[in-house]
């Protein structure tokens, strides 16, 4: 059976003074959780800001669940949500409120996204300060209001970009056990990391991409049978696959 | 090179530091840049120096032994300027206690804190006392050429009174931090440089609106009264106006004082500043909460507009940056009350006064709501489409103005329905030509930058004031009834062309990332 694609993207390129995504090609199937790795300034950021509708590509596909992302920029992000590494929140709202405004923004109906609103408040520790303004809030607890304010209108597509930047274990294992929630529920989860392990152990397919271009794809047996190294570590693995384009260049 | 951690080198350091911030502030970070505000400056020079022998030329010829009334009319305006000097001097003050910067680096090194503060300081009065001489230079160069070199003399007591300055701001605001403490102490501060900036000004239009039924600042200064009760012309009061008029002694006295009140200032506090920087670092926000409520059912745009009054009126520093202006609104509205208790004709007057207020709120607003976004992605991730953001955002300024100003426009309804339809037009105009002009020039920041607005662009600062002027004085000709008023309008459309023309080019952003327009630079 053929499984559901919720993110095709096809030669898509984007060039600042130099090439950042060069003719990528990247498929995403339903109900996956997709780690994207790579070096500093490989083009994994950019690649998902033009994913999610934040950065117009030079050239270049894109396909949300069927929807032609550049001809029907709203109907795409309506089922998307786009988490970046900097949580990104009103310091003068609470939790509640910010929420609220989300899904004033995704038209999401008021009943709905007020059960759905505790429910995450809820499932990320936050009900002691769900009317709490966020400015005293740690970067934990902001990354957590910002991950609620992704998940509240129920996306089909989550992208976040390195969620698990400065954030300590216990916020990271609740970040972590939310998206491996949402993909237990059919949701698709696409994440960029720094954190090898964390791709190693929560992802389904790992895609490792350098110099704007995706180099190895694949589970993680695939890409350790790529470098012919079955017993080593994705750490191993991705440096020797990282370090190869460029010895060749 | 001089030895590292002594006085000379931390100067050097922080000269450094304060050549760039400025370098960077007029070029907007942009090296390529330099020809062309090299080029705008020696514009803005020029311009200054012809508005400057306008204005000063037939003051020129006033001798150094001038006579009392001279006196007075000439310490005013050094007072008038002096209580600008203090308020941006507090400001300094201010975000030197509250921003952290390199401190975190400062205070843990073995550098012994005094020194670093008591440069931090003289840093201060310096900033200070050179954007004085910048603004002074024009009139004092032009005095200097109609009325002789003696003016000169007239830079050592601006450079004084930035001292001065300084080392009054320093004292105020740690005798603030000592009285209400650390947590009050940065809104407090701010507030209360602003109507230091605010309160001579509107008190001399207080004093001409009652004795005069007139708005002009210079009304008293030059009544008869004032003169008379004056002190001589020999007293020491008039110390300052002395040495601006070339008197060498005088000037030698003004500028002693100066250096002594800003070596006691250093000598004072720079032993306890370290301490009071600490203080405010370890002020923590205080948990604040809100009534818990249901979800309301709403539009996306009303979800903006609900958002942006939200984040305004839950922001007291910002509401005391954007409607400290409001202050300037109580000498026309107090002239409004007395003259319809008169029943003259002078709320006329009234009219450009608030279509000048609104379009320089106005700016404050859309750059707010525009450009001071603390969460672009996910505004411009949403489902929405960029004309409908803009629109959202646009339309929380002008409402906001739209009801600071309505009691204003009703007010003045009473006395003249031509006046207030007049004023009611232009606040909308105006309003809406400086939210263009934001719009055109939009960036994307953060809202607690929103006092560097100004710097940002410096083209849109400058098109913002000379649209609202533009607008105020074809409100003020509409408001007499004359056709003339086209006049003063097209030059504002003209400005607005200008703008349009100016646009900076749309970077490479998505369509519908409108409200995030400037993409950063990616990080993988």
């Amino acid at each position: 059976m053929q499984r559901p694609v919720a993110l095709e993207v096809r030669a898509l390129s984007k060039r600042f003074d130099r090439p950042a995504v060069d003719t990528l090609d990247l498929t995403v199937f339903g109900g996956e959780f997709y780690a994207l790795v790579g070096p500093n300034g490989a083009g994994k950021t950019t690649t998902l800001r033009m994913v999610t509708g934040l950065l117009r590509p030079d050239a270049g596909s894109i396909r949300i669940e069927g929807v032609d992302a550049l001809a029907d920029p709203i109907a795409a992000k309506q089922i998307t949500a786009w988490l970046s590494d900097e949580p990104m929140i009103y310091d003068k709202l609470t939790p509640y409120e910010y929420l609220e405004f989300v899904a004033g923004l995704w038209r999401i109906d008021a009943a709905t996204a007020e059960a759905r609103a505790r429910e995450l408040i809820g499932w990320l520790g936050l009900e002691p300060n769900a009317h709490e303004r966020c400015e005293g809030f740690s970067r934990g607890m902001k990354q957590k209001v910002a991950l609620a304010g992704a998940l509240v209108h129920d996306p089909k597509l989550i992208i976040l970009d390195e969620p698990l930047t400065g954030l300590d274990a216990g916020s990271a294992r609740t970040v972590k056990n939310v998206l491996a929630g949402r993909v237990a529920a059919g949701g698709t989860v696409i994440m960029t990391t720094h954190i090898l392990e964390v791709a190693e152990r929560m992802a389904d397919r790992i895609g490792i991409i350098a110099h704007g271009r995706l180099i190895a794809e694949g589970t993680l047996d695939e890409l350790h049978h790529k470098t012919g190294r079955t017993a080593a570590s994705l750490e191993d693995t991705f440096l020797t696959l990282v370090e190869a384009p460029v010895a060749a260049e | 090179m001089s030895t590292p951690a002594t006085v000379t080198w931390l100067a050097g350091h922080e000269l450094k530091l304060g050549w760039r911030d400025w370098l960077s502030m007029m070029t907007a970070g942009r090296r390529n840049r330099m020809r062309t505000v090299a080029i705008a400056l020696v514009v803005f020079v020029v311009f200054m120096h012809l508005l400057a022998w306008s204005m000063v030329g037939g003051y020129a010829a006033t001798p150094v032994d001038a006579t009392k009334a001279q006196l007075v009319a000439v310490t005013g305006t050094l007072l008038l300027s002096f209580s600008l000097l203090l308020s941006q001097a507090m400001e300094s003050v201010t975000r030197a206690f509250y921003t952290r910067a390199d401190l975190d680096l400062i205070l843990t090194s073995p550098v012994p804190q005094q020194k670093v503060f008591a440069v931090r300081i003289a840093r201060i009065a310096a900033a200070v006392s050179a954007v004085a001489l910048f603004l002074a230079s024009p009139f004092i160069n032009m005095l200097a050429i109609l009325g002789g070199a003696r003016w000169l003399a007239a830079y050592g007591v601006v450079a004084s009174m930035g001292m001065v300055a300084a080392a009054l701001a320093v004292a105020l605001t740690v005798a603030l931090f000592r009285l209400i403490g650390p947590k009050r102490t940065r809104l407090i501060a701010q507030i209360v440089a602003a109507v230091i900036g605010a309160a001579f000004v509107i008190g001399l239009q207080v004093a001409a609106i009652l004795s005069y039924g007139s708005l002009s600042r210079f009304a008293p200064l030059q009544s008869e009264w004032l003169i008379v009760h004056a002190p001589d012309a020999a007293s020491a009061m008039w110390l300052a106006a002395r040495a601006a008029l070339g008197n060498l002694g005088a000037l030698a006295a003004v500028m002693a004082a100066g250096l002594a009140l800003l070596a006691g200032a250093i000598a004072v506090f720079s032993r306890r500043f370290g301490d009071h920087v600490i203080a405010a670092a370890g002020v923590l926000q205080a948990t604040v909460r809100q009534r818990a409520r249901s979800f309301r059912r709403v539009s996306a745009a009303h979800a903006l507009r609900r958002k942006e009054w939200t984040l305004l009126l839950r922001d007291p520093w910002l509401v005391s940056q954007t409607l400290m202006q409001i202050l300037y609104l109580l000498p026309p509205a107090l002239l409004l009350w007395k003259s319809f208790h008169d029943g003259a004709g002078s709320f006329v007057l009234l009219v450009p006064v608030l279509v000048m207020a609104a379009g320089q709120l106005g700016g404050g607003f859309a750059w707010l709501s525009i450009s001071g976004e603390d969460a672009p992605d996910l505004v411009a991730s949403a489902p929405i489409s960029a004309r409908r953001i803009i629109w959202a955002k646009i339309e929380a300024g002008m409402e906001t103005i739209a009801i600071v100003f309505a009691p204003f426009v009703l007010a003045l309804g009473f006395a003249s329905a031509h006046a207030a339809i007049v004023a009611g037009l232009g606040v909308l105009v105006a309003a809406g030509a400086s939210t263009l002009v934001q719009l055109c020039f939009r960036t994307q920041a953060r809202r607690s930058q929103f006092r560097r607005r100004q710097v940002s662009s410096r083209i849109a600062t400058f098109a913002e004031a000379f649209s609202s002027i533009a607008w105020a004085a074809t409100a003020a000709l509409a408001a007499i009834g004359t056709f003339v008023a086209v006049a003063p309008a097209l030059i504002a459309l003209g400005i607005l062309f200008g703008v349009w023309l100016l646009t900076p080019p749309s970077p490479a952003a998505s369509s519908s990332a409108a409200a995030r327009p400037k993409a950063r630079p990616p990080s993988g």
